[in-house]
């Protein structure tokens, strides 16, 4: 168990006239035991900052701190870090018990004791029929499992999850995502988890770093960007269908972009005239996609007791003043 | 089959049944012609059943030769032959797998120069550099000996690029898993991509075995006591022209045992391959 300390973190590729920084200086601590998540679209960084994290590329720039240890210049396995990858990664012609016990050999311990745990973590993920299958013969989500247990076996100072759901099917994905939750309360290792998931992010984390085109733009828990969200990147990143961004709004004040989750409006007979084009039932609410000026909105409305919104008409819809969020329109910033 | 008329059946049968007599046909007359005296196959027809000569056929060419042309015991020659094809085969996989595992999986200066390189000797045969080979051979003191026999054969660039490819399947993340186990490049090699790679190289045994085992020209300009020849010059070694008369039944004879090495290596190693295809998922 240990923190982590990323400090000034950049990234660079390629050489001289073609050089392409790629992460621009991300700070973060984080605490021991603490679980973690870094999310953001595909291509904004957060996968080489984790393998920067796990060894697997050079840090251009910074330093990366694990425990009372400067990481930099140490191989992975000097670590004491374990990861779990998208792929599994597992080793096609070892059986379950020799994938998990291949780290463990190399490092020279006693067969007694990599019995010892193996069949623990085993036990944990209930893995202990599989042991002597090829990964060839195990469904997706067993093979993640024994993923984690070859990683769980290393009893590291941290984890590193490399979106390990991504790809199990949806059910799978619920369902692993509870056994990832109820291993960190065991457990209690510091865990560094990346996905693109924000539904994933928000229910796994208990801190959560944001990134867009190689910066982090916030670095909060749950609720702290999902209500009070620094940017407009991380306000319309988080939550779905997600926050309007309105800047030509009435109330609106200028040069300042208004942000309203589509929860937040309610129709009645107040507040904004607005066109509506288009709705959809989602089964217990409904969207309804309306135009207000030159920009659109979402409004998420209640299924029962609310008529059907006709296309083409024109409705009021009100947002909760204590629900506003004002962002600087320049800089994209809470303001 | 979309269509089930019998006629067609039956002609689709008759071409093939047709095809493997064209094949199979010369290896039988062969085999009968090896059980035969010479008297028996020099008379018109040649009887098409096997004689009643085989012991005595194969055991003096086994022990003796012929006494005709070369008169090296053919169990000398076909030894000299496995000698060869084993070390060709061997040596071959050896040198490209851990070239090819540099060049896919290490990142040095003038990378892409060397794989250019090997690229480019895949357009010189044997044949185009045999002169100089030769020279180089002779010079070294190497002629009649096994090394100089199998050293010049001994690099491949078919095989690197074979693995290569292969090398090219295996994903990152497995590579990169094992570096967070502790396992150094070597480890990896043994423990992780050698057991992947065992049907490439099956297959590759297989092509290169038999390779070495054919090759005429080489073992023929470099070898010049009968001891060292192989199978394959044994054989030509025998037939001689002029006033002499070629002992047929010993040449048949010697064909046959020289076909039976290769066509065991295909069929041993047939396992392999079928378990390979079936094995495949990572």
């Amino acid at each position: 168990m240990a923190a982590i300390s990323l400090r000034n973190i950049i990234k660079r590729y390629g050489k001289g006239k073609h050089e392409l920084e790629i992460i621009h200086g991300v700070n973060a601590e984080i605490a021991d035991r603490e679980f973690v998540v870094i999310v953001g679209p595909s291509g904004c960084g957060k996968s080489t900052l984790l393998r920067m994290v796990a060894g697997l590329e050079e840090i251009s720039s910074g330093e990366i701190w694990i425990g009372e240890r400067k990481v930099n210049d140490l191989e992975p396995a000097e670590r004491d870090i374990a990861m779990v990858f998208q792929n599994y990664a597992l080793y096609p012609h070892m059986s379950v018990y020799e994938n998990m016990a291949y780290g463990l050999k190399i490092k020279k311990m006693q067969a007694e004791e990599i019995k010892a745990r193996v069949d623990k973590a085993a036990g944990i993920l209930e893995l202990a029929p599989l042991l002597d299958r090829r990964p060839r013969q195990l469904s997706g989500g067993q093979r993640q499992r024994v993923a984690m247990g070859r990683a769980i076996v290393r009893q590291p100072q941290v984890f590193l999850f490399d979106e390990p759901l991504s790809n199990l099917d949806a059910k799978l994905r619920a369902q692993t995502r509870i056994e990832i939750q109820k291993l960190h309360r065991e457990l209690g290792i510091t865990s560094l988890f990346v996905t693109h998931d924000q539904v994933e992010a928000m229910t796994l984390a208990q801190r959560m770093i944001v990134m867009n085109a190689g910066a982090m733009e916030q670095f909060g828990t749950p609720e702290e960007v999902y209500n009070r969200p620094a940017t407009t990147f991380v306000a319309s990143f988080m939550g779905s269908p997600p926050m309007n961004l309105l800047l030509n709004a009435p109330g609106g004040r200028p040069r300042t972009v208004m942000g309203i989750r589509p929860e937040h409006l309610v129709i009645g007979d107040t507040g904004w005239e607005v066109q509506v084009e288009t709705t959809e039932l989602l089964g217990a609410e409904r969207l309804v996609y309306a135009r207000l000026g030159t920009e659109q909105l979402i409004v998420r409305s209640e299924e029962v007791g609310t008529s059907v919104p006709a296309p083409g008409s024109t409705i009021r819809i009100a947002p909760r003043e204590d629900r506003i969020h004002w962002f600087d329109a320049q800089s994209r910033k809470r303001m | 089959m979309v269509e089930n008329r019998p006629w067609v059946t039956f002609f689709s049968h008759a071409i093939l049944v047709a095809g493997i007599a064209v094949v199979a046909f010369p290896l039988y007359v062969t085999f009968v012609a090896s059980t035969l005296t010479l008297g028996q196959i020099l008379s018109v027809p040649m009887p098409l059943t096997p004689g009643s000569h085989f012991w005595e056929n194969y055991a003096q060419v086994l022990t003796a030769g012929s006494t005709q042309g070369a008169a090296a015991p053919v169990g000398r020659m076909m030894f000299n032959s496995l000698v060869m094809a084993l070390v060709i085969a061997v040596g071959k996989i050896t040198i490209s797998i851990i070239a090819s595992f540099a060049i896919v999986y290490f990142r040095f200066p003038l990378r892409r120069t060397f794989f250019w390189m090997i690229f480019i000797t895949l357009m010189l045969p044997v044949e185009v550099r045999i002169i100089p080979t030769y020279k180089v051979v002779s010079d070294l003191g190497m002629l009649n000996t096994y090394v100089g026999l199998t050293l010049p054969l001994i690099a491949s660039a078919t095989a690197t690029f074979l693995f290569r490819q292969f090398f090219l399947t295996v994903p990152d993340e497995l590579a990169e898993a094992a570096r967070m186990d502790g396992a150094g490049p070597m480890r990896f090699f043994f423990d992780v991509l050698l057991p992947l790679s065992a049907t490439s190289i099956a297959a590759l045994f297989v092509i290169q075995f038999i390779y070495g085992w054919n090759q005429y020209l080489w073992p023929l300009l470099i070898t010049s006591e009968e001891s060292m020849y192989t199978a394959v010059i044994g054989i030509k070694r025998m037939i001689v022209g002029g006033d002499a008369a070629t002992e047929w039944h010993l040449v048949m004879a010697t064909a046959m045992l020289a076909m039976i090495p290769p066509a065991l290596v295909v069929i041993l190693m047939q396992k392999w391959f079928v378990k390979g295809l079936v094995d495949t998922e990572k």
